[in-house]
């Protein structure tokens, strides 16, 4: 596998404990507080009665052929890589799974305030962004990260909350963050046509990317009915209600196939 | 101003194709806003403001969508809306370098301020809560030519040249794959050569704001968070807008009927496209528009303009012809570009199909003869009567072509014999062209250049890329080529002729003077008596 999957190894974890870290205090208040007070808000969900969704999402048919990145004219970004970047449209793992499926409760969580997590990193490094999909609360700062040390600008074309567009000639991080629930915001960069990246923007820490094995898990949920639903920037949606008991993980499983 | 001219021609064609849906739906509206936006917007916009109106596929880019409140030309930050007066300011004047008109003196104020409440109501973003703030942009530093290098610096370190160029003239390397926001239709790098089409203005205060602002909805981004991260400094920032303005002339070149062709009396005529002779030959600016009279029409003419110069030395004339072009057709990074821009603005003019491969071409017009009084020939490649004598080069063929027509698709180009020779380069976004021939020939179908004359003159330029060839491209109206008569000996002794008699018949008048003083004084004195 390519090195930017390594790279996203790191940032995959990174987001995970900074959702743990989210979801560690203590017992859960009720959904009431103001929703500004980010730092004293403490998390509505009492750990001691929660429980988990985990699963994965399973690619069906033959999986697409991608088209290769010609980056020879980005001897720096090309440099990077360990073996050919392919557009990352459709990145089917090599267990039968399907990658950058953002997972998140739609429904089931609307009378709870959560505090708002710290910063996710966005990186762009070897002219790719990493992660390919990311997934934020409302407010959650966005650091986006030049780490090439060459132009990028960061285009953001969302619907629902205001577009930006930044420039990143050097080095360099700018934090940005959306006010309002959007699936999906899409970004990319008008400068290498081939860098795009989608930020799933929702009220709540509870999302979820599917990794290298396909995997996902929405952890520390109050028991409960939930609707569920996974997005791929090619498959489109599905939804699945999903029931949360205590001290449990339900397994889901949702299925994409090649159209 | 002078290249709005041209441009007021298409967006006229294309208002009075759709200027009866205004008419009819006009009087549903009892409100000002919705009347005039209903009578004069709608037909490019679109009654529901989604850009969508019946002209718009006439253009690229496309008319704004006003649901997304998204608006390239504002005084606030990146992504925030525009206040009032930024859109007032649009409706005013325009956007150069597309085919928005500016209303200032079209409509009322009352109308406009209708307008903008109007033209808000199409989108949610608007509520009467937020006020949107402009932002605090100083004023210019002063210009130098340190200021210079060091916004020259700037430009390098901050990469405009990804997408403007290494001369600005919008043909940087990303500049091929370029597309706005909203249809992802493709979208030109600004050529920061010719500031007089710049879409928010361009005076060094306007180039400033939309480096702070960027232009939502395009690929160009603000640089507001490099001055917060301290990447750059606010008079670095200044120094940038001012090299940019330094790309442009000083003054947007006027409207000029007349190509002065210098005569080269003791220095010889320039020998190549490149000749440093050419500096000092004064230019002359030739707008251009796209071919709108015969189908298939063409409403995205790459070539806006045309920089020309003309020189002759009594034996033979050499016409220079200069112009931007982001790249040499046909250059394979630039394939779906063409097919793109073709796609999009073909649809209602009928044999949309790329063709393949095409090449750059330019066009120099002349009528067959020297008309005699006003009597030109029609300005599209003449007609039966009066036919006209063309020059052709074009980017893939050595050599140029003379060539005939009397009408649009019946020109006729030698194969051989020609008295005619061509040098041409491509650099940094610009095509020059040099055309050099002998002043009188012995072929019949070549017009014989005489000195001292208005020779009418017309050019037409294609950019393969963009999808232009045969009719699809751009043309000028006629200009005229005007070759100095060299200056004959009786020039200087004439005038020293007439300065002689005039001292001596300066002298004659004294003298005559004198004498009738003396004279008239006895008879003052006689009748005094």
């Amino acid at each position: 596998m390519s090195d930017r999957f390594e790279l996203r190894g790191l940032v995959w974890p990174t987001l995970m404990l900074l959702v743990m870290a989210g979801c560690g205090g203590g017992d859960g208040g009720g959904g009431g507080g103001d929703a500004g007070g980010g730092a004293a808000m403490e998390d509505p969900v009492d750990a001691a009665t929660a429980g988990n969704i985990a699963g994965s999402i399973v690619f069906e048919g033959d999986a697409p052929s991608m088209a290769v990145i010609d980056m020879s004219q980005e001897s720096v970004c090309a440099d990077k890589h360990s073996s050919t970047p392919m557009i990352q449209e459709v990145v089917v793992n090599s267990n039968g799974t399907l990658a950058n499926v953002f997972v998140y409760v739609k429904e089931g969580l609307e009378s709870l305030q959560f505090p708002t997590p710290g910063a996710v990193v966005l990186d762009q490094n070897g002219c790719v962004y990493l992660p390919h999909v990311l997934g934020v609360m409302v407010g959650q700062d966005i650091t986006i990260r030049n780490s090439d040390g060459l132009m990028h600008n960061i285009n953001a074309s969302p619907t629902v909350n205001r577009p930006f567009n930044i420039s990143q000639p050097v080095s360099m991080e700018i934090p940005r963050s959306f006010g309002t629930a959007e699936i999906m915001v899409p970004l990319r960069c008008n400068v290498h046509g081939w860098m795009n990246a989608y930020v799933g923007v929702v009220d709540h820490p509870k999302h979820s990317v599917s990794n290298g094995s396909g995997a996902f898990s929405l952890s520390t949920l109050p028991p409960g009915d939930y609707v569920i639903e996974a997005w791929h920037e090619r498959y489109g949606t599905q939804t699945q209600n999903v029931t949360v008991t205590t001290g449990e993980t339900t397994e889901v499983t949702f299925t994409f196939s090649a159209s | 101003m002078m290249a709005a001219r041209p441009m007021a021609l298409v967006v006229f064609f294309v208002a009075s194709a759709v200027m009866a849906v205004g008419d009819l739906s006009a009087q549903d509206g009892d409100d000002l806003g919705e009347a005039t936006y209903v009578r004069w917007c709608a037909g490019c916009h679109g009654v529901d403001g989604t850009g969508n109106g019946p002209g718009a596929e006439y253009m690229l880019p496309r008319p704004r969508d006003f649901t997304l409140a998204l608006y390239q030309i504002r005084t606030t930050a990146n992504g925030a809306l525009p206040t009032d007066d930024d859109i007032l300011a649009i409706i005013d004047r325009g956007m150069p370098g597309t085919t928005m008109p500016g209303w200032e003196n079209l409509l009322s104020d009352d109308e406009k301020e209708a307008l903008v409440e109007y033209l808000k109501s199409f989108s949610r973003f608007f509520t009467p809560d937020e006020v949107p703030q402009p932002l605090d942009f100083g004023g210019a530093t002063r210009v130098n030519a340190d200021v210079l290098a060091e916004g020259e610096a700037q430009y390098q370190a901050l990469e405009c040249w990804r997408c403007h160029g290494n001369e600005g003239r919008g043909d940087g390397e990303s500049s091929p794959t370029l597309t706005d926001d909203v249809l992802d239709f493709p979208i030109r790098a600004a050529d920061l050569t010719e500031n007089w089409l710049f879409n928010g203005g361009g005076e060094v205060e306007d180039i400033h704001r939309r480096m702070l602002t960027g232009l939502d909805g395009t690929p160009m981004p603000t640089q507001a968070d490099l001055i917060t991260a301290g990447i750059i400094d606010e008079d670095q920032l200044w120094a940038l807008a001012h090299y940019v303005r330094s790309l442009s002339p000083d003054d947007p070149p006027g409207i000029t009927e007349v190509v002065r062709g210098v005569l080269f009396e003791d220095a010889p005529l320039p020998s190549s496209v490149n000749d440093e002779a050419w500096l000092d030959v004064e230019r002359t600016y030739l707008p251009l528009v796209g071919q709108i009279i015969v189908s298939p029409r063409w409403f995205d003419p790459r070539v806006d303009g045309v920089w020309v110069q003309a020189a002759h030395d009594g034996e033979s004339v050499a016409v220079r012809v200069s112009w931007s072009d982001p790249n040499n057709s046909p250059d394979p990074e630039w394939a779906d570009w063409k097919s793109q821009v073709i796609s999009l603005m073909q649809p209602k003019e009928g044999d949309p199909q790329d063709e393949g491969p095409t090449p750059d071409q330019l066009m120099v017009q002349f009528p067959m003869q020297m008309p005699e009084g006003m009597e030109m020939p029609f300005f599209l490649r003449g007609d039966d009567s009066r036919p006209v004598y063309l020059w052709q080069w074009q980017s893939d063929r050595d050599g140029a072509l003379e060539g005939e027509a009397r009408g649009v698709g019946t020109e006729a180009f030698q194969s051989e014999g020609e008295n005619l020779t061509v040098d041409a380069s491509h650099a940094d976004g610009e095509w020059q062209v040099m055309f050099t021939r002998r002043l009188v020939t012995d072929d019949e179908a070549d017009l014989d250049f005489v000195t001292g004359e208005a020779i009418p003159m017309a050019l037409f330029a294609w950019d393969g890329d963009n999808g232009e060839s045969g009719a699809r491209g751009a043309v000028s109206s006629w200009y005229f080529l005007f070759l100095e008569e060299a200056t004959p000996a009786t020039v200087y002794v004439y005038p020293a002729l007439a300065m002689l008699l005039t001292f001596l018949l300066g002298i004659l008048v004294v003298r005559g003077a004198q004498k009738r003083e003396r004279e008239g004084g006895e008879v003052v004195s006689e009748t005094a008596i």
